[in-house]
């Protein structure tokens, strides 16, 4: 029988079976950062354990880092700095290699990772980090853990896993004017649930796939942990080997052709059977924007907010009412009538240069409504500059957005700026959790272009109008 | 890691669905490189008001949610951030057995290697802990069953599923690095053959 290119990534780094369906898999490649990072390199240094294989482990800073330009390693969050010094001593003591504040490679993990091709198809990579699925959109098996597991990955070069079952999500049809990745995955979780793809590695599938950038593939692949999946995996093509070739840390020469010739092997076999298989039907999909407080409470720009009285389910509909408390919204508002506090753009899911391309896009010649406060926070230094280089910055500027320096910036309160209690932000992020962007901050989840029109409207609305 | 055999005590229901680990512990309490004193900040939006007064009216700062040792959630329990931090806060709490119909991967291998029991219940037997809020039940990891009071002789009994190697570490309190340290010879050999 055929395999699937998640069993072929899988079996490739199978070391023992252990019995009891259990596996012990070499782990390629371990990303850090300083806000779990730190806790997992302390450990290994108090309980006086060496890293493996030093030059497997990569480190950056971005959850706590200030993202206002000239930044030091002072931080709005209190304690914050003794994260990033801490982590900048263990880095150096344990030999990794450590992407520190003025580093041009510095940035979001999971925009670094493949920006410079420390995540390469075929690898498996772990980082104590939930956003860690990410980096499948370049065919790399990657998973979040805790900081204990990544100190055994270090330790050992090895995790005991048990194997997930596996998903496909075939992607058909033709994708309509001003949908984006993001889009498409903010419609599959709001189909079928945040629940949808437990206990499954997902492979992203389908001539819509075929067809969409690496970039985007990342930004598919990074809300796979939204919908509960153990991972999301896109095989490498072409594009994806366009885009690594020339990489920092990806090979090159003879190394680089051998490479090129074993990415061509992964991909399903035409008979792999998969455990399970979604459909969506693209041209379906219209740009989507979250309502409430978890990613599968998403409706078209031009719907309205539901009405938890037509949800049969009672649990649902009363996580529907608290949502709708939160966010202090009524059913049957129109989305299209929700005025905004602000705009973010940034974040693992959508601060990419093809991100902020489109958001400039939208944004040209046109100003942000005079009571939105706009940030956007490109992905990473490199991004940062590529940016800049472009102009794109004078767009944003222009418009009245700030221009950061990289990190996660306010996708989070990691790094102890938010845009305050109450504040309803339109943002390009991944997770509309209650407080996730502070206490009492009010998070709808959009692409990039329906940010940036949402921030010029003042109200949310898709670019272009709807 | 404190080791798990069977423990018998009240569960406490938390019915809302969906809970992440920043409501388990809000980001802003990771405040040190370290896991300590996290369990005061567990639920913290949840128990304290903007200005820090705790919440009477929240169960968990009744005696009643500071003494049940098995948290019974709605489904989708500990989605969100992959921080280690959620189980800790739940340990220090006073949590050692979280129970739901649905719990996220991330927060399972992370309770598991911290030493809190995830279980993972199918709807009908989860939905009915759901309506027991303060009742004792026995949860017992040796049988990987949950037994409900009963009349006389014993209740109902809900058999749970756990794998076999976690099961094996949390009843010998074991940390699994310890397993994969005695590996180091097969690790090696895999290194030298690809």
């Amino acid at each position: 029988m055929g395999r699937t290119l998640f069993d072929k990534i899988w079996d490739a780094h199978v070391i023992a079976d252990l019995g009891d369906g259990d596996t012990l898999l070499y782990i390629d490649r371990v990303f850090l950062h300083e806000r779990t990072g730190s806790i997992a390199l302390q450990g290994m240094a108090e309980n006086r354990r060496a890293v493996r294989t030093p030059r497997h482990v990569f480190c950056t800073m971005d959850h706590i880092v200030d993202t206002f330009p000239g930044r030091g390693d002072d931080t709005l969050m209190p304690g914050g700095k003794a994260f990033i010094t801490t982590t900048r001593k263990a880095a150096l003591a344990a030999g990794i290699r450590l992407f520190d504040l003025g580093d041009p490679r510095q940035g979001i993990m999971h925009v670094v990772a493949p920006e410079l091709g420390i995540a390469l198809p075929g690898l498996t990579m772990v980082c104590p980090d939930s956003h860690s699925c990410t980096l499948g959109g370049v065919g790399t098996l990657a998973w979040g853990i805790g900081s204990t597991e990544a100190e055994h990955a270090m330790a050992t070069g090895t995790l005991r896993l048990r194997k997930p079952a596996s998903m496909r999500v075939n992607l058909r049809g033709e994708m309509g004017a001003g949908v984006t990745a993001k889009d498409l995955v903010l419609h599959l979780i709001a189909e079928h649930s945040t629940t949808g793809g437990a206990g499954h590695a997902i492979e992203f599938a389908g001539p819509v796939v075929d067809r969409l950038s690496v970039e985007a593939r990342l930004t598919l692949c990074n809300m796979a942990v939204e919908f509960s999946a153990f991972t999301g995996l896109v095989a490498p093509d072409r594009a994806t080997l366009d885009y690594l070739r020339g990489r920092t840390f990806a090979p090159t020469g003879a190394l680089w052709e051998v490479a090129e010739h074993h990415w061509h092997s992964l991909a399903s076999d035409a008979d792999a059977v998969f455990d399970r298989e979604l459909e969506i039907e693209c041209s379906a999909v219209r740009p989507t924007v979250t309502w409430g407080t978890s990613p599968q409470h998403a409706v078209t720009t031009a719907g309205r907010v539901p009405d938890p009285g037509l949800e049969p389910d009672p649990g649902r509909q009363e996580a529907m009412r608290r949502a709708l408390e939160y966010m202090a919204l009524q059913p049957g508002t129109p989305m299209a009538d929700i005025r905004i506090d602000a705009a973010f753009i940034g974040s693992c899911t959508n601060s990419r240069l093809d991100d902020l391309r489109a958001a400039a896009a939208v944004l040209d010649k046109r100003q942000v409504a005079p009571w939105v406060k706009a940030v956007c926070v490109p992905g990473s230094t490199q991004v940062k500059r590529a940016a800049e280089s472009e102009g794109l910055d004078r767009a944003f500027t222009a418009a009245g957005f700030e221009w950061r320096e990289s990190g996660c910036s306010m996708c989070l309160y990691a790094g102890g700026e938010t845009f305050g209690p109450g504040q309803r932000v339109i943002s390009s992020t991944n997770r509309n959790f209650e407080g996730r962007q502070g206490p009492g901050t009010r998070t709808h989840i959009a692409s990039p272009a329906t940010v940036a029109a949402s921030a010029c409207a003042g109200y949310i609305r898709a670019a272009g109008g709807a | 890691m404190e080791a798990f055999t069977t423990l018998t005590g009240p569960i406490l229901v938390l019915p809302e669905q969906n809970i992440d680990t920043d409501q388990i512990i809000p980001g802003r309490y990771l405040t040190t490189t370290r896991f300590e004193g996290l369990g005061e900040f567990a639920f913290a939006d949840w128990r304290f008001d903007s200005a820090g007064e705790a919440r009477s009216e929240c169960v968990l700062n009744q005696p009643r949610g500071r003494l049940s040792p098995i948290l019974v959630a709605g489904r989708n329990f500990g989605c969100g951030s992959s921080r280690e931090h959620a189980p800790r806060a739940l340990l220090e709490f006073g949590f050692r057995v979280v129970i739901s119909s649905e719990i996220a991967d991330i927060f399972r291998s992370n309770a598991l290697n911290v030493g809190l029991l995830p279980i993972v219940l199918p709807e009908p037997q989860h939905g009915q802990l759901l309506e027991m809020d303060g009742e004792a039940v026995t949860v017992d990891l040796e049988r990987s069953i949950i037994t409900l009071p009963g009349n006389g002789n014993g209740g109902d009994v809900f058999p749970f599923t756990i794998d076999r190697f976690a099961r094996h570490c949390l009843l010998q309190g074991m940390d699994r690095l310890d397993f994969l340290l005695a590996e180091a010879p097969a690790i090696t050999a895999y290194e030298e053959r690809t």
